[in-house]
């Protein structure tokens, strides 16, 4: 339960820092985006695959600046593409914090 | 009401069948729901789910293969879980969990044997058909310490197996004459990053696709003695190429007559190969990146999907004119078709809309759809008796 409280805390945190820019129903497309478009090489728990794992824990050491501009421009000599043309830096933002925060694990 | 009455007596009865009554397999096929852990058992005659069955793990990206009486499917997760699923009483009959993170398997040609490739650890193990305990452990150990994730299996005749080492750029050839002490002949520097191959049907060819280079490498299985070629070499070199949102599948790949259709890796095209000369022959523009380039079973015609963000988007191909003759929008996120054995159907999951679908492949209309949550992989049994399926 503690735990929860503290996912719920998180979770409204993320959500105050960048609810102006990604809608709700944005949120939920771009969630959908995180597990099932980058889960096709990270896997859908985002427990990696062709791609490295990228669940909370994976991530602890990376900062913010890091994954935003992985995510934004992609990682050069190896598959990741770049989405800036796809997503919005807000969005590319909404992301990592997700990615931070969420709890992927089984 | 009468008709709707009609309806549940067959349901049922159709139900009874999977479970008690004599019934043949030739017809069924599972349907992976990767977000829920599930397989669903179809069947395609009168296009109806028959069974549902739980507690297969992470389905990321699963694929299945079936035994050669087309009773037991073999489902390999992205969890590194094996399982063996008695389709006809939809249960699951053994599931090991057999590494940490693996992408997909194979069965040999005398049925006895299942190898399942590894991402972590990097390499194939192989697995007894009947009880799945391991038998053989091959990791992919390219550099001392170095161990790289496989792709592309692939079942050869000779009891061989198959594999490219992503990491470490080589084919691996597995003969598994005496399954506890495989013999491997490795083939290096086949090009850089090879992201998936396949065998053509009639098991001669293993070609491996590389993301890290314009050309795909050919290893002739009747002359293996002859090393790998470079193929299709330069094929990108006068296009921009553009960002990859997923990677192409080359599993099912379309050979039709003297042509093989091929995906281009970051471009809105499909190749057109000659395979006497393995040159390319031409180029089709097509809507997006292509995922799957999959032939009709006639080879008539092609069908295609594509990557994000054109995933909601099919196209056929006419073979002979080597033109895009319809243009379908199924729904969200497209990701894999299955022909019917002789192709007069083609189902497909559109996993964002929760749906299969299933065209007549000369109407190219929908005849009807079914729901499935999150559908990825389809699978139906006739892909027991094909080389590489």
């Amino acid at each position: 339960m503690p735990k929860a409280l503290m996912f719920l805390a998180m979770w409204a945190l993320t959500m105050s820092a960048t609810a102006e820019a990604v809608t709700a129903e944005r949120q939920t497309e771009l969630r959908n985006l995180v597990h099932q478009d980058c889960g096709s090489c990270h896997g859908m728990r985002l427990t990696g695959g062709l791609g490295p794992a990228i669940t909370s824990r994976a991530l602890q050491d990376k900062n913010h600046e890091f994954l935003f501009a992985t995510i934004s421009e992609g990682r050069h000599g190896t598959p990741m593409p770049p989405w800036r043309t796809l997503l919005t830096r807000q969005e590319i933002d909404w992301i990592v914090d997700y990615l931070k925060t969420v709890e992927t694990q089984p | 009401m009468r008709a709707f009455l009609a309806a549940v007596v067959l349901s049922l009865l159709v139900a009874g069948a999977v479970a008690g009554e004599l019934r043949g397999t030739g017809d069924l096929g599972v349907v992976v729901e990767r977000a829920d852990g599930r397989l669903l058992v179809v069947e395609h005659t009168g296009n109806s789910r028959l069974a549902e069955v739980e507690g297969l793990g992470d389905l990321s990206h699963a694929s299945v293969v079936f035994s050669r009486d087309e009773r037991f499917a073999y489902v390999f997760g992205r969890d590194g879980g094996l399982t063996r699923v008695d389709i006809l009483e939809g249960r699951i009959v053994n599931r090991v969990m057999q590494s940490g993170n693996s992408i997909g398997g194979a069965i040999s040609q005398d049925g006895k044997w299942i190898a399942v490739s590894n991402y972590e650890p990097g390499g194939v193990r192989v697995f007894d058909a009947a009880t799945l305990e391991m038998v053989a452990d091959i990791p992919a150990e390219y550099a001392p310490g170095k161990f790289s994730k496989t792709v592309g299996l692939v079942d050869a005749p000779g009891n061989q197996f198959v594999f490219s080492l992503y990491d470490g750029d080589q084919i691996w050839l597995v003969d598994m004459m005496n399954p506890r002490k495989p013999r491997i002949k490795r083939f290096e520097n086949i090009g850089r990053a090879p992201y998936d191959a396949l065998i053509t049907p009639d098991g001669r060819y293993y070609i491996a696709g590389l993301f890290g280079e314009d050309s795909m490498a050919l290893l002739d299985l009747w002359h293996p003695e002859k090393g790998v070629q470079k193929i299709l070499k330069g094929y990108a070199e006068h296009d921009e190429k553009l960002p990859v949102y997923k990677m192409p599948h080359l599993e099912g790949w379309a050979m039709a007559g003297e042509q093989a259709f091929v995906p281009a890796v970051g471009q809105h095209k499909v190749l057109v190969m000659n395979t006497g000369s393995w040159q390319k022959e031409a180029e089709i523009d097509v809507h997006g990146q292509p995922v799957f380039v999959i032939a009709r079973p006639d080879g008539r015609q092609v069908w295609v999907n594509f990557a994000y963000p054109n995933n909601d988007t099919i196209q056929v191909i006419d073979v002979e004119s080597r033109r895009v003759i319809k243009t379908l929008k199924p729904g969200k996120g497209v990701l894999h078709m299955e022909f019917t054995p002789r192709g007069e159907r083609v189902w497909m999951s559109v996993r964002d809309d929760n749906r299969i679908d299933v065209y007549d492949t000369s109407t190219l209309e929908r005849v009807k759809s079914l729901p499935a949550k999150k559908p990825s992989g389809i699978f139906f049994t006739d892909r027991a008796h094909k080389i590489g399926l």
